[in-house]
Order: structure tokens, then C-alpha cells, then sequence
């Protein structure tokens, strides 16, 4: 099991370096992609079956397709990348390389004194119902308002008003 | 037997028995579309034409396989693949017979969710890569489609995950041993087989293709064996569908006692296949925004009435 958790972080996180050196917007959406697959295949080791699927479902299935789907639609050509090659110039590396080393040097750091290994502790979809609907209750109830007031306002935005047809109404109905 | 050798089979036999069916489809689906529209269909190779499959596949091998100039090469060669095997991933979780499945997850229908979501990246891949104005506007057309159609996909078979107390499949077909659940969730057992034919999308559903509209839609450029998988990859989608029906609805391989399980799951599995086979030469294909609609007006408010009534009655009756 644990040399499967190894591969499968690694897989994370070169996928995830690649996310941020592709030029392409879609070629970097699909590295997300891979990344979030692999991470969903941590999950599953360490024992959150039900999360690993969640995430594939909606992370990978249906968040990363629209934004495909955006992407897809902004047709981004030759300018977008020469522009993309513009900001990722070696300047503009070394402010984040700097912060994430010393973030990294932490999470060593904080490892090195915790010596727990990976436990699988298998949780089935029952106990992660039961948790959201016990003792998360109020937090599930404020997202499902949140999702709500978005849904109105996404529908509310993308609502348009009709247009009529004929060319001699087409003042009087706008 | 040793329980390695034993699995190992399992697994090949159910990859071949799919990948057989997928095969075999390209004849009955058009055998069968030739007796209902009062004509022949394929009749010529072998008894009953049944070798036009082995020719059909002997000509798709030697066309010449192209790459438009103007294609994301790697994108391009990768997008066929993706449908194939997200597909054939599904078959996994497929009980066949009590003790014939490849692997029994305790988040079984959660699992084709997953598989069924990524294999939209086929899709989108295959009709972003082709840069193609048909296939791009098949690709949008398919992204929106099965983006919906999966959430009605997924809330339908809730009533029947509520009425078992499992995501697992082999449970489920266990708990039908007195009823089949399509009686219980017919509402369900429709919204499933309609959602199912849009996420295949099969006629009369087949909006991302629409040869009259879209030249080929989002495989436009394709040929070859590219253009062969994802033939192949639609009709495996059909024959998933129609096991999934048959796991979820229809009792699985439950039977009178003189078949034997497998029998009796093939079979039903075929009547399924069938019936699919008779919505496309039944049914016209809906207008673009009109299956839209359709879906977020009609079928989600359904799925959600249904999942509230299933729920109410298991809470009164205990």
C-alpha cells in the first residue's frame, strides 16, 4: 500500500509543476486534471473511499469540464502563449520559489518530529452521512444556502428578455 | 482453483464478453434497424450477414489513419482512448453472477458516476483538438448535455441506493430478491434509461454528432481506428447502460431457477440492448436547447420529488 501512496504523490505533485509551466491553458487544465485524479487515489488509500470518488466526480468530472468548456470557448491562440511565455519569465520565479521553500522546509520540519505512519482506516459512506447530518449539520445547511443564493443570481444573470420577432414590434417589446 | 488464476479470468472473460458484445452490436443494431424500418440491413457476408462485423473491422484497420495539419497532435491521438477505457473501467463493478464480478466496492454506483464523468473529456478532447468549427460546437453541445444529464443520472439511482442502505451493486441485485426495484422506482428506472441515453449520447440523443447539422459533429476529423474507437466506445456505452438496467432495476441475474444466473443476465441485458436499439429507429432527435430544458425543468424537479417520496414512505413504513 504505502509504495502505491508514493506513486501516486508523486504523480500529484509533478502534474501539479506542470499545471504551472504549460503554456497552453488547456494542456495545464488537463495536467489539473491528472493531478486531481491522483490525489483522489490518495484518498482511496488512506481509507476515504467516498471522498475519492466525490473527487473525481466533481472535481474532475464536472468542475474541470467547464472550465474546459470556458477555455474552449475564449479560443485562445499563438498571442495567449507568446503571452504565457511573457509572465513566466525566470524573474517572476524566484519571489514564490523562495516563500514555497521555506513553507516546504516547515512541512519537513513538522514531519520529521511526527513519526505516524500512513493508517488506512477504512470510513464507508454511511459514517460520512452520518458526520455531515450530526455534527456538521449547520455548516451543511449554510452551503446549501450559499448554492441556492448563487444558483438565483446565476439564473437571474443569464436571464434575458425576449426578443420579438417581428420588425415593427421589435421597439415597443425591449 | 487458485483464487489468483481464478480472478485473472474473471476479469479477461468480462473485458472479452464486452468487448464481443460491442462488436456484435454493429450487426444486430443494424439487422435490427433493417426488420423495423421494412428493409434488409446486412445480409450478404456469411448466414444471416453475420460476418459484415469482421468485415466492417477489416476495413476500419486498413484506412489510412490521418492527423489534420492543423490538430493538437498529442490531444487529438489521446481523446478516443479516454472513452474506451472509462467505459470498460465501468464493466468493473458489474455483477454478472453471485460470485462472477471483477470487484465489489461498498461505493459501486458512486464509481460509474466517476467513470461516466470522465469520460466526457472524450468528447470535449476529441472536438477541441480537431480546431474545427463542427467539432468545437459538437463538443459544446456534448459538454452541456452530459454535464446535466449526469446530475439526473446520479439522483435518480438514489432512490433505489435508499431502498438498498448500499452503494454496492451486489447488494442491490440481493435486495431485489422480492421485487425488482423498477416496480417500487419506475419514476427512477425512467429518468435513469433517458439520462443514460443522453450520457451515451445515443440517438435519439445523439446532439453532439448531428449528421444533418454538425457533419459528424465533434469527430469530424477523425478516421481510421481513431474514428473506429470511438465507435466502439458508443456501443460499449450501450451495452454498461444496459447491464447497469439490468443490475439496478431488473433484478440483476435473479431468475426462476431453470437458467442459470449468467443466463438470465445476458438475457435481460439483451432485451435492454434491444429496446435502445428501438428508440433510435423509433424517435427523431430533439432540438438542442429543447433537451436542455427538458432536463433541468422536467427531469430534475422528478428525480428530486422522487428521491422525497422514496424517502418519506422508507421513514413511515420503518
Amino acid at each position: 500500500m504505502e509504495i502505491l501512496f508514493y506513486i501516486a504523490s508523486i504523480v500529484a505533485v509533478v502534474s501539479t509543476i506542470m499545471v504551472i509551466t504549460r503554456l497552453n491553458a488547456v494542456h495545464a487544465l488537463l495536467y489539473l486534471v491528472v493531478s486531481l485524479l491522483a490525489v483522489a487515489l490518495i484518498f482511496f488509500i488512506i481509507g476515504a473511499p467516498f471522498i475519492a470518488v466525490l473527487e473525481v466526480i466533481i472535481y474532475a468530472g464536472a468542475i474541470m469540464v467547464l472550465f474546459l468548456f470556458v477555455v474552449m470557448m475564449l479560443n485562445l491562440g499563438k498571442i495567449a502563449v507568446e503571452q504565457e511565455r511573457r509572465w513566466l519569465s525566470p524573474g517572476i520565479w524566484i519571489g514564490p520559489a523562495i516563500l514555497s521553500l521555506i513553507l516546504l522546509l516547515e512541512l519537513i520540519f513538522m514531519f520529521a518530529h511526527s513519526s505516524q505512519a500512513i493508517q488506512a482506516t477504512m470510513i464507508s459512506p454511511k459514517e460520512v452521512g452520518v458526520t455531515l447530518f450530526g455534527p456538521y449539520l449547520l455548516g451543511v445547511e449554510l452551503a446549501a444556502m450559499l448554492l441556492l443564493a448563487s444558483i438565483v443570481g446565476a439564473y437571474h444573470l443569464s436571464k434575458r428578455k425576449k426578443k420579438a420577432k417581428h420588425r415593427f414590434m421589435e421597439e415597443t417589446a425591449e | 482453483m487458485n483464487p489468483i488464476v481464478q480472478n485473472l479470468l474473471i476479469v479477461f472473460g468480462v473485458l472479452f464478453g464486452a468487448l464481443t458484445m460491442a462488436a456484435g452490436l454493429i450487426w444486430i443494431e443494424r439487422r435490427m434497424l433493417g426488420l423495423w424500418q421494412d428493409r434488409y440491413g446486412p445480409n450478404r457476408v456469411g448466414p444471416f450477414g453475420i460476418f459484415q462485423v469482421i468485415a466492417d473491422m477489416i476495413k476500419i484497420f486498413f484506412k489510412e489513419d490521418w492527423i489534420p495539419p492543423f490538430a493538437d497532435r498529442t490531444i487529438f491521438t489521446v481523446a478516443p482512448a479516454i472513452v474506451v477505457a472509462t467505459v470498460l473501467l465501468g464493466f468493473a463493478i458489474v455483477p454478472v453472477a453471485p460470485n462472477v464480478f471483477v470487484v465489489d466496492f461498498n461505493i459501486g454506483i458512486l464509481f460509474f458516476l466517476a467513470t461516466s464523468s470522465i469520460g466526457v473529456y472524450s468528447l470535449v478532447l476529441g472536438g477541441w483538438s480537431s480546431n474545427n468549427k463542427y467539432s468545437l460546437l459538437g463538443a459544446l453541445r456534448g459538454t452541456a448535455q452530459m454535464i446535466s444529464y449526469e446530475v439526473f443520472m446520479g439522483l435518480s439511482l438514489m432512490g433505489v441506493v435508499m431502498m438498498t442502505g448500499s452503494f454496492s451493486l451486489h447488494s442491490i441485485v440481493e435486495a431485489q430478491q422480492g421485487m425488482w426495484f423498477v416496480v417500487p422506482q419506475i419514476v427512477g428506472f425512467v429518468i435513469f434509461i433517458i439520462a443514460a441515453l443522453a450520457e451515451t449520447h445515443r440517438l435519439p440523443f445523439d446532439i453532439p454528432e448531428a449528421e444533418s447539422e454538425l457533419i459528424a459533429g465533434y469527430h469530424s476529423e477523425y478516421s481510421g481506428m481513431k474514428f473506429g474507437m470511438f465507435f466502439v466506445g458508443e456501443y460499449l456505452g450501450i451495452t454498461l447502460i444496459s447491464a447497469l438496467t439490468v443490475t439496478l432495476f431488473l433484478g440483476g441475474w435473479l431468475g426462476p431457477s431453470f437458467l442459470p444466473p449468467f443466463a438470465w443476465f445476458s438475457l435481460k441485458t439483451l432485451v435492454v440492448i434491444l429496446f435502445i436499439v428501438l428508440l433510435r429507429a423509433a424517435l427523431p432527435r430533439p432540438r438542442y436547447d429543447q433537451l436542455l430544458s427538458y432536463g433541468w425543468k422536467v427531469l430534475l424537479p422528478l428525480s428530486l420529488l422522487n428521491i422525497l417520496v422514496t424517502g418519506a414512505v422508507i421513514l413511515a413504513t420503518g
